[in-house]
């Protein structure tokens, strides 16, 4: 940038994605300080977005991280890529009331030196000090005796709510696993934790008001990371030429699964190592119309957002968007959560339907488009995310197997284990938009494996 | 817990501002501030009235999004926590409080409690970088750095650039943030290359910027949400002194 190669927009928020003749050319954005929709008009668009993880409402993302770009991009002909793989991260702090607007993830090192458990006695309420050593379950170790509390997070995850759920759970809430550093703190010293976690135990201590060095830190999965995305091909093209997506927001390198510091691996290899030499191939093979931001394509694109956010305002019911948003993060966490199945993907495509015309008839937006407007952002995310959660539930209905962080109860082992279906299901699902109201179309794209051949994991 | 709200609402960066009152009630002592203004701002929503802005993101203190002067003091009273990790517990019941955006001229409030924080973004773009051209990758050990500094390169490293110090300063003055970024690099073998340019050109933007001087007064180290230190200060100085001579 201070070498003048890069213009930087701080405060513009990306509304749609212009194509014209069958290329993307640019995008119209929202100037979110004096609230003028702006158009900026190039040889091809680089998406750098985020994932989608706040479709579920709590989750370790920021706040303002959002699936708008993305949306829109997928509505302008873009096909998203396995939209149910999600990641749910074991070591998060608990929600604490119905008032929180967001959960805090603690380091997966953690788990390094923390040991994992729930009382044995189901419904237990004595304080975790009072529970003697052989009354405690450290079901990972147990169930897992080579990898114990170092499991990956889709089971460990899954393992902590399928103990919660069966009564084990504890705190306040009963939706919560223990983090225990009492041995390690017998084992090393005070001192030697507080050198190697003294940052995370502060937070801790923050949130929680408890002191995670005299007892347990108590820890319950959250959404974390979306390893579905944009579809792209090895160039980091999606099927629209000219729109490039990297990082999360596209859904390639993870698979269904991620594995930690990933996603760093992939902002440097997308940003860094991929893209400055794939996208040069497309400018300098492709051949390019003149286009200005006065013309067709532009003001076609610009009038479609400017009647989106028309719709918002003249909306004027009684609820904040916010409620919404809430709403459908609950259909989405108990139903297209941790464990999924028929009954409950199939319900929650009735739920997110019925929550997605409430908001159209009831949404309240205060305020002006004209000006600093963040109730009117919060609600045009609101309403893509009350859109793409519907394809985030066909998605996991569709993949009939369990596979990386992707549990369908149905497929599961004898030993309540993630069981893969090769030979039905090994493809990409890419999404491609129909019309609202209509289902999208499924294309598969094939994988093949010439070197490795997939199998069930096992940690035992 | 029940609080009184004495809020700065102000339309527009042109408008006459002015504070005005808000009462909130049943609000869980494990809240945080912004949830605060989410449940006040949900209530404004309901009753048709514009709701309070403020800026926020990542909302665990690590973006440096949110920032609000809270009884006077930048981030609220609670020490070494950026606004989104104060809590209300540690806030009295009943108590009123009050609400501010960051004062200072560089900072010009866009509405209520958000302010244009871009000329932090200059203050960057004119130094606060390392340029790499990327080879084949050097063996992690082949350049050693102590600990001790290593250490201290990362006590600078953990400024969010929220703006506090900038805040909390008389003369609002931008020192321990241009001092924290000058001094992670100038700490590190990466940082050397630029050093000599890094510290003239950054110190001449923030003056450009209309940041004030330095009077030692350490208000900013008081109110920092990364307890940086004013000694990055001190080494602030020296590059600059050094900058001069070299």
């Amino acid at each position: 940038m201070d070498a003048g190669k890069v213009k930087f927009f701080p405060r513009r928020e990306m509304l749609d994605l212009v194509v014209a003749d069958g290329q993307a050319r640019g995008i119209v954005a929202r100037n979110m300080v004096t609230g003028a929709l702006e158009t900026y008009q190039g040889h091809a668009v680089v998406l750098a977005t985020g994932g989608y993880g706040n479709t579920w409402y709590l989750s370790t993302m920021a706040k303002a991280s959002n699936a708008t770009a993305v949306w829109r991009a997928y509505k302008r002909g873009a096909c998203f890529g396995n939209p149910c793989f999600a990641q749910i991260h074991p070591t998060c702090i608990p929600q604490s009331g119905a008032y929180q607007s967001k959960l805090t993830l603690m380091s997966e090192s953690l788990r390094n030196d923390g040991r994992i458990w729930v009382p044995k006695k189901k419904g237990d309420t004595r304080p975790p000090q009072d529970i003697p050593e052989n009354e405690r379950d450290y079901y990972l170790e147990r169930l897992y005796p080579s990898f114990g509390n170092l499991v990956p997070r889709d089971v460990a995850s899954r393992r902590a709510k399928e103990m919660c759920d069966n009564g084990y759970g504890v705190g306040p809430t009963k939706l919560a696993v223990y983090l225990d550093f009492g041995d390690a703190i017998k084992r090393n010293g005070r001192h030697w934790i507080e050198e190697k976690y003294g940052n995370l135990f502060d937070m801790y201590h923050e949130i929680t008001n408890e002191d995670p060095y005299r007892l347990p830190m108590r820890i319950y999965p959250a959404i974390h990371y979306t390893m579905g995305g944009l579809w792209v091909d090895y160039n980091l093209m999606s099927n629209v030429p000219g729109l490039y997506v990297i990082g999360e927001a596209n859904f390639s390198d993870h698979g269904a699964n991620r594995l930690g510091a990933s996603a760093l691996m992939q902002g440097l290899a997308d940003g860094y190592f991929i893209l400055p030499y794939t996208i040069g191939d497309y400018l300098a093979t492709e051949t390019f119309q003149s286009l200005k931001e006065t013309d067709e394509p532009f003001q076609r694109t610009t009038k479609d957002v400017t009647e989106r956010i028309g719709r918002l305002l003249s909306v004027r019911g009684k609820t904040p968007a916010d409620d919404f948003h809430r709403e459908l993060g609950k259909v989405m966490w108990d139903n297209v959560g941790m464990g999924r199945n028929k009954k409950g993907l199939e319900a929650a495509l009735k739920e997110i339907p019925k929550i997605r015309n409430a908001f159209w008839k009831d949404v309240k937006v205060v305020g002006t488009a004209d000006s600093l407007n963040s109730e009117l952002e919060r609600a045009g995310r609101v309403a893509d995310f009350l859109e793409l959660s519907e394809l985030i539930a066909r998605d996991a209905l569709h993949r009939q197997e369990s596979c990386g962080g992707h549990f369908r109860v149905e497929s599961q082992t004898e030993e309540g284990e993630a069981k893969r279906d090769d030979r039905n299901f090994t493809y990409v699902a890419a999404w491609e938009y129909a019309g609202d109201g209509k289902v999208p179309k499924l294309h598969k794209e094939p994988l093949k494996f010439d070197y490795v051949k997939p199998s069930q994991r096992s940690y035992k | 817990m029940n609080f009184t709200l004495k809020i700065w609402r102000q339309k527009s960066r042109e408008a006459e501002g002015g504070f005005k009152t808000y009462a909130v009630k049943d609000i869980p002592p494990d809240a945080s501030f912004l949830e605060l203004l989410d449940v006040l701002n949900a209530d404004l929503i309901r009753k048709g009235e514009e709701p309070i802005a403020f800026d926020h993101d990542c909302r665990e203190g690590i973006c440096g999004s949110c920032g609000l002067v809270i009884n006077g003091r930048s981030h609220g009273p609670h020490k070494g926590a950026a606004t989104c990790e104060q809590r209300m517990r540690n806030f009295r019941d009943g108590e009123e409080i009050t609400v501010e955006p960051w004062r200072a001229k560089p900072f010009p409030i866009l509405k209520d409690l958000v302010v244009d924080r871009t000329a932090f973004d200059r203050i960057m773009l004119a130094g606060g970088y390392v340029s790499v051209r990327t080879g084949g990758a050097p063996d992690a050990n082949a350049i050693p750095i102590p600990k001790p500094v290593a250490d201290e390169a990362m006590d600078a490293a953990a400024c969010i650039g929220c703006g506090a110090c900038v805040a909390a300063c008389k003369n609002a003055s931008a020192m321990l943030f241009v001092a924290a970024k000058v001094s992670q690099l100038a700490l590190l073998p990466q940082g050397q290359a630029e050093r000599v340019e890094r510290a003239e050109r950054m110190i001449a933007q923030m003056d450009a910027e209309g940041f004030g001087a330095c009077s030692n007064t350490y208000a900013c180290e008081a109110e920092c949400p990364k307890k940086i230190s004013v000694t990055h200060i001190a080494r602030l100085n020296r590059e600059f002194i050094r900058a001069k001579l070299i």
